[in-house]
């Protein structure tokens, strides 16, 4: 176990360049995800159009993890039905969950390289943050949002 | 011989001028351990202090030879242990000054509790719940620990009255000012921190007790901080509650003190019911045990009070105005060091002598997350997040900082290492991904 396992190229690039940081104008369903033992913060934002994610913004304060982790799901889902976003991140989820399986991943290389936080016990749940943030946009968007934009 | 003498033996009365560090640090086996293959380079003292030898054997002679329920026995090693754990509640009153000239004061104002957070709890359950009435205030500061506001937002919601915050300015302190313009005939508690666990603040609790006395309010000094970091006289400060814990003070975890005015202690309804608690019990009615036992229901931490006796007896010996030189001498070096590393903030007041060993700090390019994590690669432990001090992050603007903090065995080459970890995570957040961005 080394540091070099954590902060992967690709994981700091992501952290240094993050892809789909900002907010959208008008979001069909926004949330919050924080983690109160550190202080991170993940605002999440999507537009739908039917059941594809048409575009997805994410915001807040936090680690290099949990930001990196926002960037590669935002690029991961956007443009992709929500079945699809949803099996990504349960995909995820098994892979921080110790299963350690990367099948759920589709090959996304950049996901995969976040494995490594796995040898991190504290810092899987800044990984999951932004999923987690994902998974209630999903939900909320199956149980309301979906109706009423049509 | 001399080399065998303990860290607190070099300093009992020999009037030494400064702390010998180095024959402390042979008292703490835990400094010989290495982290990733590192010295450890312990620097969270704010979050729990480590045990020197004498504390860790107090806990095996006890359990080795004396174990035995303290107030009951009528046998030997029930005697033994009562007088032991006792003896460790004298040491705690004189070690915070409550011993008074001609019995004024004394270890029956001594409560064991669990922590801090309990000792707090414990006003909060009795003493509010009896003389906090509705349109009533308490009045605490945006710094408190959690510890320090949840027990009273409960409190204020339970009797109907106001919590009130005074708040602090840009360099960590609060302004007396405010104090007395917020603490109103209405205010019935003032409680407090004396030394802040994020910005190292020492606040002037003996001025805001005068004024919350001068307007019929009591004064809580929540001394987690204080106590075990610079000499704190209960006489001095003319406070009414003190609460601080055993396990910041080399102590074991599991103890903590509630020391309050006898009259006071006298006046309120115990906190738990139970054994010991107790004078006569019967099917309806129950009448009280005196100070202290009427505070301390079922079989207390005995083990724990006692080696908590030999944390306050190596501190004693150490003196406690040279363990406050030492970490002013230290603070103010790692204020320097610390403070020229490159896009370093710190937080708090920049005059080592108006705070604590308490220095916390953020770093442009580097979250605090990753910084307490790269640096353990180092062997370097501080804390990082927001300390439970929700109220004073959300004020201050800035989510989660490093925070490192010094006791009695830390040294500058300790700070050297913390600065260089410092540096080794700068460069691994400052070099350009270039390879990556240009795909």
């Amino acid at each position: 176990m080394s540091l070099d396992d954590l902060y992967k190229e690709v994981i700091l690039d992501h952290y240094q360049h993050p892809r789909n940081r900002g907010q959208l104008a008008d979001p069909d369903v926004a949330t919050r995800g924080h983690n109160p033992l550190c202080g991170d913060e993940v605002l999440l934002a999507v537009k739908m159009d039917g059941d594809v994610i048409q575009d997805i913004a994410f915001g807040g304060r936090g680690c290099s993890i949990s930001q990196a982790s926002a960037s590669m799901m935002t690029e991961s889902v956007k443009g992709h039905e929500v079945a699809d976003a949803s099996a990504l991140a349960d995909g995820f989820k098994e892979l921080m969950s110790g299963g350690g399986s990367t099948d759920g991943l589709g090959g996304n290389e950049d996901l995969e390289a976040l494995q490594g936080v796995k040898k991190f016990p504290v810092r899987v749940k800044c990984a999951l943050l932004p999923w987690t943030a994902l998974l209630e946009i999903i939900d909320r968007w199956e149980t309301s949002g979906k109706n009423s934009q049509n | 011989m001399a080399q065998n003498r303990s860290g607190a033996d070099r300093h009992n009365g020999t009037g030494r001028e400064q702390l010998d560090v180095a024959a402390i640090r042979r008292d703490f086996p835990i400094l010989a351990r290495t982290v990733h293959d590192k010295p450890l380079v312990y620097l969270d003292n704010a979050a729990t202090s480590q045990k020197p030898r004498q504390v860790i054997q107090a806990l095996v002679d006890y359990y080795e030879q004396t174990n035995a329920n303290i107030h009951r026995g009528l046998h030997t090693l029930a005697e033994e242990a009562t007088e032991a754990y006792e003896g460790a509640r004298a040491k705690a009153a004189r070690f915070i000054g409550a011993v008074g000239e001609g019995g004024a004061a004394g270890p029956d104002e001594i409560l064991f509790t669990r922590n801090t957070t309990e000792s707090l709890n414990l006003v909060a359950y009795t003493w509010a719940a009896e003389n906090v009435k509705a349109g009533d205030e308490i009045v605490i500061t945006t710094m408190e620990h959690h510890s320090n506001i949840v027990p009273w937002q409960w409190a204020v919601e339970r009797q109907g009255a106001v919590l009130k915050y005074v708040e602090f300015g840009p360099d960590g302190t609060i302004d007396l000012a405010d104090v007395d313009r917020l603490v109103t005939p209405r205010t019935k508690l003032v409680s407090m921190t004396h030394m802040s666990n994020v910005f190292g603040t020492i606040n002037p609790v003996k001025e805001v007790a005068r004024i919350a006395h001068n307007r019929g309010a009591l004064m809580l000094v929540d001394g987690a901080q204080s106590v075990p970091h610079m000499p704190v006289d209960v006489r001095d400060l003319d406070c009414d509650f003190l609460a601080f814990s055993s396990h910041k003070m080399l102590g074991p975890t599991g103890v903590g003190v509630l020391w309050g005015r006898r009259e006071i202690l006298n006046g309120m309804r115990p906190f738990l019911g139970g054994g010991e608690m107790i004078e006569i019990v019967g099917r309806e009615e129950t009448t009280y045990n005196v100070l202290p036992w009427k505070y301390e229901a079922g079989t207390p931490n005995i083990a724990d009070v006692i080696a908590f006796g030999a944390a306050i007896d190596y501190l004693a010996a150490l003196g406690m105005d040279r363990v406050r030189e030492h970490e002013v001498e230290l603070t103010t070096y790692a204020l320097d060091r610390i403070g020229r590393i490159p896009g370093v903030t710190i937080y708090g007041p920049k005059d080592a002598s108006q705070r604590g060993g308490v220095v916390a700090f953020t770093v442009d390019e580097v979250h605090p997350h990753d910084l307490g994590q790269i640096v353990d690669y180092d062997g370097v432990a501080i804390r990082a997040g927001q300390h439970c001090c929700q109220v004073l992050s959300t004020s201050l603007g800035v989510p989660a900082t490093a925070r490192a903090s010094f006791y009695v065995y830390n040294t500058p080459e300790e700070v050297d290492a913390l600065v260089m970890a410092v540096e080794g995570a700068r460069a691994i957040f400052a070099a350009e991904v270039s390879s990556i961005v240009a795909r």
